[in-house]
């Protein structure tokens, strides 16, 4: 059984191109300066339309997290940890918190981002915690 | 402008068997549902000219109100089928109101059904609950539906210092009313230890902290309020209704522990011109325990954060200063799904008639009902009263 796969698009593709090289990849808007995620064709902010990727630095904290314990099919073993992670750019994506026991994670955990498999071809941003002060 | 506050009130209302109803099918649980709401209204089909419902997901159609018109032999002028969630109900409620005050109908059959427990195989419902989320940036990390609401939990409890105890509290409190209502699935009373021992689903709600699978319809009628003085049943009148949407996913909510209930509630609250200690009772969106808390915090009846106290010190059982899904909710009486809170409804119907039996409110006059869809998506407050104002 394979794992849930984004479904098909440019902006999408462009993400996970980016995935695919170990960058994270974020939209920048040219007129206000905002980064956001997700993909857009316009600045969620001020609807403007000069955006740009931009590389985010993969560093983020805990918004919030649950350890699922009955996984949604056999391709995702279960307990695992979904998250939201705020990224030191401002947006919040959902992911995984891999690589620990799930009763380390905590809200306002820092951690930083990683890649992992989800198919032949595409991988998606998973996240570790990071120790730091 | 113009305000919808007294200008329509509910002449019938009924409801179907609900729980595990393996004989009939959704769309039959709907036709059912208006047929019981018209016979409580005293009404021939001839007079329906609006019929509103939701999709089903075991027997989805594609145009449904229309079928289920077609199956009826009914030929409404306004009929459609709305889908926002668990906040359909009751946004439905108001464009029907919108309706009727500009003369787009006379009379609005409003009803809902599903098979979620005997209409769906296990893959079926596995595949709708990994249809809920951002179809790009979200399905792909497997969360299930309880996943999405644990996130606004753990959230409350870091930012509030609530506890999982807090949470159990609203499951044993919907039992508790559920007791007392013959027609709830699970009638048996619960401990908040019991809460606190049933199996984790995602942390930290236990299987208790989540609210049923399960069939079920049912259906009000909507009339305007000089027509309705002219029913078997004293009519129960909209007094305030209001709406707020703030998000679809939960990875770009604004906040996750303040929800758009503040906007809707404010919205119902200005047009009834009444506040929350004006309300007899709250029928609260239940579909896991901490969205209770969430929902009493941002209509008012306590302070930002202090939810689990508020439950604790005022009670929301039977006999309680506020009694909070006087049914027993998505959590004890069912939950069919999108129709969910028609069951919260009709119940308020029957409180605000006295006829709600051994769980009647003593001298219930004005009643508050809340719905949220999506992830705390779409939200979504009526304030119901005996009085047209």
């Amino acid at each position: 059984m394979n794992k849930i796969q984004p479904t098909p698009g440019t902006l999408v593709e462009t993400f996970i191109a980016g995935c695919r090289v170990g960058e994270l990849r974020l939209q920048c808007c040219g007129s206000c300066g905002a980064y956001q995620f997700y993909p857009r064709i316009i600045c969620a902010d001020c609807h403007g339309r000069d955006l740009s990727w931009t590389a985010a630095s993969g560093r983020g904290r805990v918004r919030s997290f649950t350890v699922v314990r009955r996984g949604i099919s056999a391709a995702y073993e279960a307990p695992y940890v979904v998250a939201l992670v705020a990224l030191e750019e401002g947006p919040t994506m959902m992911s995984h918190i891999v690589a620990c026991a799930p009763e380390d994670v905590a809200v306002g955990a820092p951690v930083q981002v990683d890649f992992a498999a989800w198919s032949d071809s595409v991988s998606l941003p998973v996240f570790t915690l990071e120790s730091r002060d | 402008m113009a305000s919808l506050r007294g200008k329509v009130a509910i002449v019938g209302a009924a409801d179907t068997r609900v729980g595990i109803v393996p004989d009939a099918t959704a769309t039959e649980l709907c036709v059912e549902a208006i047929l019981l709401a018209l016979a409580d209204a005293g009404l021939d089909k001839t007079e329906v000219d609006g019929l509103v419902t939701c999709n089903s997901m075991s027997q989805p159609m594609l145009y449904h109100a229309e079928a289920i018109a077609e199956y009826l032999q009914i030929f409404p002028r306004y009929c459609f089928a709305a889908g926002a969630g668990g906040g359909t109900t009751f946004s439905v409620l108001h464009h029907a109101a919108a309706a009727i005050a500009t003369g787009m109908a006379e009379t609005i059959v409003i009803s809902m059904a599903d098979s979620l427990r005997s209409g769906l195989t296990r893959d079926q419902a596995m595949l709708m609950q990994s249809s809920t989320g951002h179809p790009q940036y979200e399905q792909p990390y497997g969360p299930t539906v309880p996943a999405y609401y644990a996130l606004i939990a753990q959230a409350h409890m870091a930012q509030y210092g609530t506890r999982p105890e807090h949470f159990a509290a609203v499951a044993v409190a919907c039992r508790a009313h559920a007791a007392r209502n013959p027609a709830a699935q699970k009638r048996d009373p619960i401990s908040v230890d019991d809460v606190l021992g049933s199996r984790m689903i995602a942390d930290p709600l236990h299987l208790l902290d989540c609210s049923l699978v399960s069939d079920g319809g049912a259906a009000i009628v909507l009339t305007s309020a000089e027509r309705a003085r002219d029913f078997p049943h004293a009519p129960v009148y909209l007094l305030g209704v209001g709406e707020g949407h703030s998000h679809e996913h939960i990875s770009q909510a604004r906040s996750l522990t303040t929800s758009a209930a503040v906007e809707s509630g404010q919205r119902a609250y200005a047009m009834a011109g009444l506040g929350p200690r004006d309300m007899d009772f709250a029928q609260l969106y239940d579909c896991f325990t901490p969205t209770v808390l969430v929902e009493l915090e941002d209509l008012g009846f306590c302070a930002k954060g202090e939810g689990g106290e508020f439950i604790a010190s005022t009670g929301i059982g039977p006999g309680g200063a506020l009694p909070v899904n006087t049914h027993g909710g998505l959590l004890s009486h069912c939950h069919p799904g999108n129709p969910g809170s028609m069951f919260a409804l009709t119940e308020s119907v029957w409180q605000l008639r006295h006829s709600a039996g051994e769980r009647q409110v003593a001298n219930a006059s004005v009643g508050l009902l809340h719905a949220q869809g999506g992830i705390m998506s779409s939200h979504s407050t009526l304030v119901l009263g005996r009085e047209a104002g």
